[in-house]
């Protein structure tokens, strides 16, 4: 049960990725250099590059998702894959298919590569357990346990706005305890080298043991808690916290921990503004924040189709090309 | 086999903690019952003389809980499946909570259970009644009558009581028969969602949690219920540091409290579930280093007075799922002595002690006259030889239920065979 890396294959090489728990800072950065490599090509006027043609990738998305599922789409297409989407509601599997029953049927179809989103927290492990050999398993969120492309692509939006991580503080705020992307910026940034993470929320929305547990400062006062960091995520907030009793109301929640401009100005003066998407203006976040020049949320979004090339093509790609050359010259890859 | 009625164990070390024996000496069994220790009595004649010389001969084990799956369940287990692996183990009486379908809460289920077990003649099967009517812990059933039918203590299985009231007036009611209750100290509420201990592992691998006070909460209302009704009630399944102290304070004002620990939970914790292995999914979930050790520290000091299997035997699709999806429980009958006998290595027990918390000590939860070889008692032994080697694997397991985290690890104790009311049950004799 707990022999290796699941992720990586007899070389070390990425196989599946599921989570950034247990991967290197040199893969984690050559991961992001891959990604530095392909923001080229998706602004080319040609967006395409070969290194997956005649892979067939299927989005295999549990749990419903527009720019997850989109982004991976795109990325996959840039690489010339074969694309198939697959929204597989709870009520399709309730028909009595079971999620094995599903894969197999799929496996049999010849393809390559699963982009799997589920509700549940270890999906993708279980997923890529039991995946035939062949196939390669790319997590887009289980649970409120991973969502390791979502953290690396915000892992790449800090690197090109600040460069190294030794001497960074970043604040994560919201709802730390439900979320997947919380987790795997945590460990990313972790990873990296960050010299402060720091999570900031209500104590109903912190995971018990987190400074120990996930390796974070935890603040429960925003302004406190953003004092002269350098980043600044902001977690977006399910409707369904205030029916369960983990939060009053949305007013009370911004109130104390909504970012406005006002209280940005408490952070580093060259801070940055992030959010996962999609944003709720007015709850977590007030609209000149977000539409302002510190917010760099539509960025995410561009990097995201990036960074997913990245892994997409280091897991399933059809050799470990040396990178930009090649890929800005649109050409046949040698070999 | 079933004709033998006269046997003798010779050259054996028996221990009877009961009795406080632990000694080499020979027992001689007659006719359903313990006939002599020592020397046999003049002019008696056995018709199996069993060699057990470097083994361990002691009072067949009592399991305070063991799923068997029948009837309702079958895809998972049958009687005739789990009795059989629970007589491979030693295992002579064993109780079956009321989760069946249709529930035990009328006595022919209680009864048709009963008679199969008996028919199959593997082991006593005791059946637990439910408490309220299909555990829907409203509506409290007609005790009195499963009583009769042969049920010493009722439960609600893992659905416990969510209304106080509810639970006072079952309490009351069982208490007039002299009937113990045994309880799921997990509070529904706070246990709902969750999948795993709330701590260092789900904050990391972001499973719902469960946290301590799911079972502090419980029991400290089902003490204060027991105290105010002078119910007997039983913890099944303890799995926290503070609930073992909240438990030997109510002992020590005169509640009628006692308490089990399954066997895993003395060894296994929340760290296990790393890699999200779903055997390791429990309810009560794996908690910390720290409570394991009160936990064993509570088994040495006598506080909680079993061990059991907590057997849950399942399907291998029950397991084929996203860890918080998967059903929680482990098929536990098999390696419940090598693991207990783990904890003699361990230095937290010695033989005896262990024994005593497989044989008397439950017996007495459940009311019963067994887990003693006392002259005259219920012949139901076990041999075993404390330091066979073996390897738990899907080909050698007899239960249905393969979900064990315990597969392909070695173990060291073994049972060589099994004696029910007289009878060998089991044997392994021939491959020593």
């Amino acid at each position: 049960m707990k022999t290796g890396n699941p992720q990586l294959d007899g070389q070390g090489n990425l196989k599946h990725f599921l989570t950034i728990e247990g991967l290197s800072r040199a893969l984690l950065v050559e991961l992001l250099d891959r990604a530095e490599g392909f923001l080229g090509v998706t602004q080319q006027a040609v967006k395409k590059v070969p290194l997956c043609r005649g892979k067939v990738v299927a989005n295999l998305f549990f749990e419903t998702s527009t720019r997850t599922r989109t982004t991976f789409e795109l990325a996959a297409k840039r690489l010339s894959a074969d694309v198939l989407n697959l929204n597989i509601s709870t009520s399709a599997t309730a028909k009595g298919e079971t999620l094995l029953d599903t894969l197999r049927n799929l496996e049999a179809m010849q393809v390559d590569m699963f982009v799997v989103r589920h509700a549940s927290s270890g999906a993708a492990h279980f997923i890529a357990a039991h995946a035939a050999p062949h196939v390669s398993v790319i997590n887009a969120g289980d649970g409120r346990y991973s969502h390791p492309t979502q953290g690396m692509l915000d892992m790449f939006t800090i690197r090109r706005h600040k460069g190294d991580f030794a001497n960074l503080r970043v604040a994560i705020v919201g709802d730390i305890l439900h979320s997947r992307v919380a987790r795997s910026q945590i460990l990313a940034l972790n990873t990296l080298g960050t010299a402060e993470v720091r999570v900031i929320g209500p104590r109903t929305l912190i995971p018990a043991f987190a400074e120990e547990a996930l390796g974070v400062r935890v603040f429960h006062d925003l302004r406190e808690g953003i004092r002269d960091v350098d980043v600044i995520i902001m977690l977006r907030l399910q409707r369904e916290r205030m029916t369960n009793a983990l939060l009053p109301s949305e007013h009370e929640y911004f109130h104390l921990y909504g970012l406005t401009e006002e209280r940005l100005a408490a952070a580093d003066p060259e801070a940055i503004v992030m959010h996962p998407g999609p944003i709720n203006r007015g709850v977590e976040i007030e609209s000149q924040v977000a539409d302002g020049p510190r917010s760099v949320i539509l960025e995410q979004v561009t990097n995201g189709i990036a960074i997913r090339m990245a892994v997409m093509s280091m897991c399933i790609g059809t050799q470990n090309i040396a990178m930009q050359a090649d890929i800005k010259t649109d050409g046949e890859p040698n070999g | 086999m079933a004709e033998v009625e006269r046997i003798s164990i010779r050259g054996g070390r028996l221990i009877d903690p009961a009795n406080r024996i632990d000694r080499e000496v020979d027992l001689h069994l007659a006719d359903g019952r313990v006939l002599a220790i020592g020397e046999a009595p003049t002019g008696f004649e056995p018709e199996r003389v069993l060699d057990a010389r470097g083994l361990i001969v002691c009072p067949g084990f009592v399991d305070l809980s063991a799923r068997l799956r029948e009837p309702g369940l079958e895809q998972k287990a049958t009687i005739a499946s789990e009795s059989r692996a629970a007589a491979a183990s030693g295992i002579t009486t064993l109780c079956c909570p009321p989760d069946t379908s249709p529930v035990i809460d009328t006595p022919a289920v209680a009864q048709l259970i009963q008679q199969t077990a008996q028919r199959l003649g593997f082991a006593r099967v005791v059946p637990a009644g439910a408490m309220t009517r299909d555990l829907d812990g409203k509506q409290i059933t007609e005790m009195a009558a499963l009583k009769l039918a042969g049920c010493p203590v009722l439960s609600q299985a893992d659905r416990p009581i969510r209304s106080a009231q509810v639970q006072r007036r079952a309490m009351e009611y069982a208490a007039t028969f002299g009937l113990t209750l045994f309880l799921h100290p997990q509070d529904p509420d706070l246990t709902s969602g969750g999948c795993a201990h709330e701590g260092r592992m789900s904050a990391r691998l972001g499973l719902p949690g469960i946290p301590e006070a799911a079972e502090t909460v419980a029991v400290a209302r089902d003490l204060a219920l027991a105290g105010q009704t002078g119910a007997r009630i039983h913890f099944r399944g303890l799995s926290t540091a503070r609930a073992t102290v909240m438990l030997a304070a109510a002992r020590g004002r005169g509640v009628q409290a006692s308490g089990d620990v399954a066997i895993h939970q003395l060894f296994l914790t929340e760290d296990d579930l790393d890699g999200f292995d779903a055997n390791c999914h429990l309810v009560p979930p794996l908690r910390t280093r720290a409570d394991r050790d009160a936990l064993r520290h509570a088994l040495a000091a006598g506080e909680i007075g079993a061990i059991c299997s907590d057997h849950q035997p399942h399907d291998a699709d029950a397991k084929l799922l996203p860890f918080p999806e998967t059903a929680p429980g482990i098929s536990g009958l098999e390696t419940l002595l090598p693991l207990a006998l783990r904890l003699v290595t361990e230095g937290v027990l010695d033989l005896p002690g262990v024994v005593a918390r497989l044989t008397v000590g439950p017996a007495e939860i459940l009311g019963l006259d067994l887990g003693h070889l006392s002259p005259g008692a219920t012949a139901d032994v076990c041999l075993f030889d404390p330091n066979d080697c073996w390897i738990p694997t899907p080909e050698t397991l007899l239960s249905h239920g393969e979900n064990s985290p315990f597969l392909h690890a070695q173990m060291h104790g073994r049972v060589m065979a099994t004696v029910l009311d007289g009878h060998i049950v089991f044997e392994r004799m021939n491959d020593r």
